[in-house]
């Protein structure tokens, strides 16, 4: 399902009637968190949009924790600014976190306490009815079974249903987790993944950080990387791996000949390789439609350079993942953030062009060059 | 969970609200927040403490079969008459045990839902960190007050079933009925809170601040012992009616003939030199930190 095929803005119609219906589930400007000489947050921009799910990726130590605890209101960031529906969690408190529930890190529950005493708690810290929903949350997650157990002797993948369930209590229109599905076999993976799916079907907006890629390209629909701190994509997840797999890998029977006749042929972008090949990554790699593919084996043939092997590379989300977060150099390119902001991130691998959330293309900036004369940077 | 299906469930989406909704008052905080104290195991560590002084205390006096020699004018009332027995404990508990037992929840309060996580769970909800903290203050302060009338009330009853119920001899000489005596016992009691409760809140700065119950406990039953040790260090005189240690016998002046109310206005107003700023400052350290424990 597509942002655009989204009954996406019905879902938050019901808002606290207070004019914050129309508002972004979360925005976040330049969002920094510094502790000391360490900056875990440097100058963090999201748009999560109403229907989203919304994959918050990046490597461990990235900041994705740091900057969703700053989005629940839970750390003052040292810089900029997050917005819930409109509303700053930091000052405004627990009206910011009006229709917005979630965890960060594992969710935690007072051990001491049967999991239905713990609802009823938190139940009672929401108001608003929360503890009539007690039942049905507990059914959701399948744990009414034990709901009178300690919670002090749950598993984790209990525990984890249980922070699902404390978070369903709110009745939501924004969800925020964190790495929902860590620590659990695999079985307890997917059924966190088929109710997560369940939930954003269901009309609630979700923001979730995770670092395993399988759970981010089944469920989410738009992405952040994150890396070191920093935003290093944001838009549409199909933009993409459609902009980072539409490649092609070349080896002929002259490379370096054959990278002049790339450059110089239209509709055939981001070329590397070539030059400086070396073990393991003999040959070149392109990015063109079919068309101008069919154009360039033309044009090599009719030059005398014989093609060996012309293979279509279809980037992964995990390929996409690491040349964002691993192939970081010294050059810079953009990345279209929200509804036409556009911020220069760091230098991220060739083949990965931002994309607004509209899924256009972004045009490059000025001086910013998309292909590496030097060859694969940062390209993993 | 293994048969979720990948269904839409209409459910759990949010309905539609025209108005304002109704949020959770500081009370209700309040009331969790003494229903996780009577959950915890710990709490009845320092409520068996509280009892257990007066009982071995009354135990001891029995087998001994003392008569009540020497010492103070209630010392030497111990066998005429119960009541004596609870004005005795106050004594002995206010200068060390009982302000022990206060520090020992006031300062795990803030610091163990820190430490355990649990207070990013409860921040995450729909009470203002003002309002956690106000319910926090108030199950502490509650059960400070629950451990002196507990220890009161123990050892009331065991000075009553041991001795009976006689008139008793106040501070000033004067020998007051059974009835005036047992009101006298409960106001010292009462009056014992002042500076009672200014421990807790400054244990529960600690706790607030340092993240680290152990830290706090520690912290809080320190700063007493410093006061203790201030007060007797010559040259200090002039600052010692105003150490917060100096006020656990203020309730001394309700058990003279007339009631001497200029130590217990005292004592308030020193105390309150003590918590005012205390709790003033752990709100503005809870509304501000950042809670990342756990």
């Amino acid at each position: 399902m597509t942002v655009a095929e989204r009954p996406a803005e019905t879902a938050i119609e019901g808002s606290s009637g207070e004019g914050n219906a129309d508002s972004q589930p979360v925005r976040a400007r330049g969002l920094v968190k510094r502790y000391k000489e360490v900056l875990a947050v440097d100058h963090i921009d999201l748009n999560v949009h109403a229907g989203d799910v919304y994959g918050f990726l990046g490597p461990n130590g990235a900041g994705k924790t740091t900057t969703l605890r700053m989005a629940l209101g839970l750390i003052v960031p040292t810089e900029g600014k997050v917005q819930l529906f409109g509303r700053d969690p930091i000052s405004e408190g627990a009206r910011a976190l009006q229709g917005v529930a979630g965890f960060v890190e594992a969710p935690r529950f007072y051990p001491y306490l049967s999991a239905r005493k713990n609802l009823e708690l938190l139940a009672a810290l929401d108001g608003d009815g929360a503890r009539g929903r007690i039942g049905e949350v507990l059914e959701t997650v399948e744990l009414s079974h034990r709901a009178e157990h300690r919670v002090g002797g749950y598993s984790h993948g209990m525990r984890q249903r249980l922070g699902i369930a404390a978070a369903l209590l709110r009745a939501p229109r924004l969800l925020i987790l964190d790495e929902p599905a860590t620590g659990l076999d695999p079985a307890g993976m997917r059924d966190m993944r088929a109710l997560i799916r369940r939930l954003a079907d269901g009309g609630i907006t979700v923001l979730l950080s995770s670092h395993q890629l399988p759970e981010v390209q089944e469920l989410c629909d738009r992405v952040a990387i994150v890396d070191k701190g920093r935003v290093v994509y944001e838009g549409a997840l199909s933009d993409l791996r459609r902009q980072g797999g539409a490649g092609y890998r070349l080896r002929t029977t002259d490379d370096p000949r054959a990278l002049h006749i790339l450059r110089a042929q239209p509709g055939v972008e981001r070329v590397s390789g070539g030059e400086a090949p070396h073990e393991g990554a003999a040959g070149l790699s392109f990015q063109a439609d079919e068309q101008h593919v069919g154009a360039l084996s033309l044009a090599l043939g009719a030059a005398g350079v014989g093609i060996l092997a012309l293979t279509p590379e279809l980037a992964t989300l995990e390929d996409l993942f690491f040349r964002l977060t691993e192939g970081a150099g010294e050059d810079t390119r953009t990345a279209a953030i929200g509804n036409g902001h556009v911020e220069r991130t760091p230098a991220v691998a060739a083949g990965v062009a931002g994309a607004d959330n509209t899924g256009a293309p972004v045009t490059e900036q000025p001086g910013t060059q998309a292909t590496s004369p030097t060859g694969p940077t940062g390209a993993s | 969970m293994s048969t979720i299906e990948a269904s839409p469930s209409p459910s759990l989406v949010p309905p539609v609200r025209a108005g304002r909704t109704r949020r959770p008052s500081t009370l209700t905080a309040y009331r969790w927040e003494l229903r996780k104290l009577i959950a915890q195991k710990r709490t009845y560590l320092g409520l068996f403490l509280a009892v257990l002084l007066p009982v071995i205390f009354v135990i001891v006096q029995n087998l001994h079969n003392r008569h009540g020699h020497g010492g103070s004018i209630f010392q030497s009332q111990i066998t005429q008459s119960g009541l004596a027995t609870p004005v005795l404990m106050l004594e002995f508990q206010a200068y060390f045990m009982l302000p022990l037992i206060a520090a020992l929840v006031a300062g795990d309060i803030v610091a163990a839902e820190d430490g355990n996580g649990t207070l990013k769970t409860i921040l995450t909800r729909s009470v203002d960190r003002g309002q956690v903290l106000a319910a926090k203050t108030l199950a502490a302060l509650t059960y400070g007050a629950i451990a002196v009338f507990l220890s009161a009330i123990v050892a009331t009853i065991a000075g009553v079933a041991s001795w009976g119920v006689h008139p008793i001899t106040t501070l000033s000489g004067r020998v007051v009925s059974a009835s005036e005596g047992l009101l006298l016992v409960f106001a010292a009691n009462a009056c014992y809170l002042i500076p009672l409760l200014t421990v807790i809140c400054i244990g529960l700065l600690l706790s607030t601040a340092t993240r680290n119950s152990t830290a706090s406990v520690v912290g809080t039953i320190g700063l007493v012992i410093l006061l203790y040790i201030l007060a007797g260090i010559p040259g200090l005189e002039g600052i010692k009616p105003y150490l917060l240690t100096e006020q656990f016998h203020s309730w001394h002046g309700l058990l003279r003939t007339p009631t001497d109310w200029t130590p217990i206005a005292h004592s308030a107003w020193v105390c309150a030199l003590y918590a005012v700023p205390a709790l003033l400052a752990a709100y503005l350290v809870f509304l501000r930190r950042d809670v990342a424990g756990g």
